[in-house]
């Protein structure tokens, strides 16, 4: 099941729809690494919040994703983590490290704003 | 009321599948929100890795009832080659390459009974109960 990308401006958003598998994940990675570079975006957001568990894979790939996009260039916000989702992260002992959160789509995109406008880039 | 739920482990999107059942029974049997997404996270780790490292597997989840309590009882087995050392493997962040290492550590964490039984060349089980409170 394709994760849906959406362009807006110099952001991609990726709106996680269904519950995904291992490779679903690995493929949003691998395709959002692709469509950073086609588009020039400069900020990405993952939007979580359909979601209702993320394990250490989930977690790990989150973090792989971020990563990625940073080498191409790109800021990654994810957003939508859901309180009994993160509360199981805490509890196995799981972390996004320094991959930036937000509460929902809108506060992840007025954060990628600011942090795309502190490095001098205007933001359409 | 529903019985035994068994799901066969052989590939990731088996792992979803496995988690959304656990889900299921574990709202059945009367679990908080909170508590149903620990139950799944144990299930999500431990059914990755059976496709990770024993590539043929099952679980079979179960409501149980014990001296007046109730809880899910999940069972996940393999024919895989084995766990050499449990205890390494028990240890947080302890990993063969493929993880985290969390996983094993991780779910003990999560659930109130934990037992691991593996032999070399023949197969791993493990046996996860939770209560409710």
């Amino acid at each position: 099941m394709a994760v849906p990308i959406l362009k807006q401006g110099d952001v991609l958003v990726a709106s996680i729809q269904v519950a995904l598998t291992d490779s679903d994940l690995v493929e949003l990675r691998d395709r959002l690494a692709e469509q950073v570079g086609r588009h020039r975006s400069r900020g990405v957001i993952l939007d979580v919040t359909v979601l209702d568990v993320l394990d250490s894979f989930a977690a790990r790939t989150l973090r792989s994703i971020a990563q990625t996009a940073r080498l191409r260039g790109a800021h990654t916000v994810v957003v939508g983590i859901q309180p009994e989702v993160a509360f199981g992260m805490v509890q196995l002992g799981l972390s996004l490290e320094d991959v930036s959160t937000a509460l929902d789509l809108e506060e992840g995109l007025a954060h990628l704003r600011a942090v795309l406008e502190r490095r001098g880039h205007h933001v359409r | 009321m529903s019985g035994d739920v068994h799901v066969a482990i052989e590939r990731d999107a088996d792992i979803v599948t496995a988690r959304q059942r656990g889900r299921e029974l574990a709202r059945e049997v009367g679990f908080s929100g909170t508590e149903q997404t620990l139950i799944t996270l144990a299930i999500s780790e431990i059914a990755r890795n059976i496709v990770s490292y024993a590539r043929r597997g099952g679980m079979t989840l179960t409501r149980v009832q014990d001296a007046g309590r109730s809880g899910i009882s999940i069972v996940a087995r393999d024919e895989g080659p084995g766990i050499p050392d449990i205890e390494l493997a028990m240890r947080d962040g302890y990993s063969t390459g493929k993880s985290l290492g969390v996983g094993l550590p991780g779910s003990r964490r999560v659930v109130d009974e934990f037992v691991l039984t593996s032999t070399v060349g023949v197969g791993t089980t493990i046996t996860m109960k939770k209560w409710l409170r």
